[in-house]
């Protein structure tokens, strides 16, 4: 009996307190479709405190404050483009999410990809550079040849390796 | 020599872009309302809840809006210069009393000084979205056409007063219907 009772405790315990943490419900459109738009549209904007966001995923209160607004130009039966321009005429194109193509954000448009470029262009360059040094190197000037020879030559007897050295060595005197 | 040279100066490059970047406030985002219409509204005074303040009224002359809420800590901070140039009487400024508490409000003005003609409720802040208002304190100033000269964003400080808001307001009370006074001919606005 008294286990029984324990148990209905503590199954209320675990059905109820967590509604204690329950948040207040937030101001919703009557319409779930419409409910859809505004988020849709939120999605768009920039939250001006919390610059990285969108009054989507912000719960500040200035975002909270134009999602409200949002939502109050969507029941009166605006369009999107109608309440992003709205937008735009009290903040700026910095409210919106994602910039649009203009004069004065193409750098941030096209800048990666000219980056891209840049960095394929150098790669190229430095990879044909490096292809014609090493067919070079497959054909020995005369001079180069004869030294190899000899360094082969002096390989084969220890004697001659010193002698091989020392010729090596005076060839780097004279040249400098 | 090039070998050298490329790498210093893409890194003179980047560090001047770097460095230039340490004097931008990512924070401000300019007003695109600057030299447009101000938007009409009309809310109930604080002081006397009944009447209402239209900003139609306003017409033909300069005025400064500043938003302020009691919650607001740099406004504590600009409060006792506006009080100032309240005191002056060179141009009126009416206060918009941004998402604030009209109880709180009253009690903050008497404790620090009313610097406004009135302050206008606005309750649930729909002006100030409507103003562009993204942080408490924001001063408008207004000319006699009803169009917004200059913004000033956060605390209103002396040098910006004395190098912007002040000149700006005298040339723009001067001007008539014909002649278009902008902030940009005041040197310490831009």
């Amino acid at each position: 009996m008294s286990s029984l009772k324990i148990g209905i405790v503590l199954l209320c315990l675990f059905v109820f307190a967590p509604l204690a943490f329950a948040k207040e419900a937030e101001y919703m459109a009557a319409d779930p479709e419409m409910e859809k738009t505004v988020n849709e549209i939120s999605a768009e904007l920039r939250c001006l405190v919390c610059q990285n966001q969108t009054i989507a995923d912000s719960s500040a209160p200035l975002a909270v404050d134009l999602k409200n607004q949002v939502r109050d130009m969507v029941e009166s039966g605006q369009s999107q483009s109608d309440i992003i321009d709205y937008m735009v005429e009290r903040y700026g194109d910095f409210v919106r999410y994602r910039p649009p193509m203009k004069a004065s954000t193409l750098l941030l448009w096209v800048g990666p990809f000219l980056l891209l470029l840049i960095g394929v262009v150098v790669l190229v360059v430095n990879l044909r550079k490096r292809t014609a040094v090493i067919k070079n190197d497959g054909d020995l000037s005369v001079e180069e040849n004869e030294r190899l020879q000899r360094l082969l030559a002096a390989e084969s007897s220890p004697q001659a390796a010193k002698h091989g050295n020392l010729s090596s060595q005076k060839a780097g005197e004279e040249k400098s | 020599m090039l070998r050298y040279l490329v790498p210093l100066i893409v890194f003179l490059g980047v560090a001047g872009f770097l460095l230039k970047g340490l004097e931008l406030n990512p924070r401000e985002v300019p007003s695109p309302f600057i030299d447009k219409p101000a938007p009409n509204f009309s809310l109930p005074k604080l002081h006397e809840p009944e009447a209402q303040f239209a900003s139609k009224d306003m017409l033909g002359k300069v005025w400064l809006l500043n938003v302020w809420a009691s919650w607001c800590v740099a406004c504590r901070s600009e409060h006792p210069l506006l009080v100032q140039l309240s005191r002056a009487n060179i141009v009126p400024i009416y206060g918009l009393n941004y998402k604030d508490e009209p109880d709180d409000a009253k009690n903050w003005l008497q404790q620090l000084g009313d610097a406004y003609v009135s302050s206008l409720i606005d309750y649930d802040g729909k002006v100030g979205i409507d103003y562009g208002v993204y942080g408490v304190p924001e001063t408008f100033v207004i000319d006699k056409q009803g169009i917004i000269r200059h913004k000033v964003i956060g605390p209103v400080t002396p040098s910006a007063l004395d190098n912007c808001v002040l000149p700006l307001v005298r040339k723009l009370q001067q001007a008539t219907a014909q002649t278009v006074v902008k902030r940009t001919e005041v040197e310490g606005c831009v």
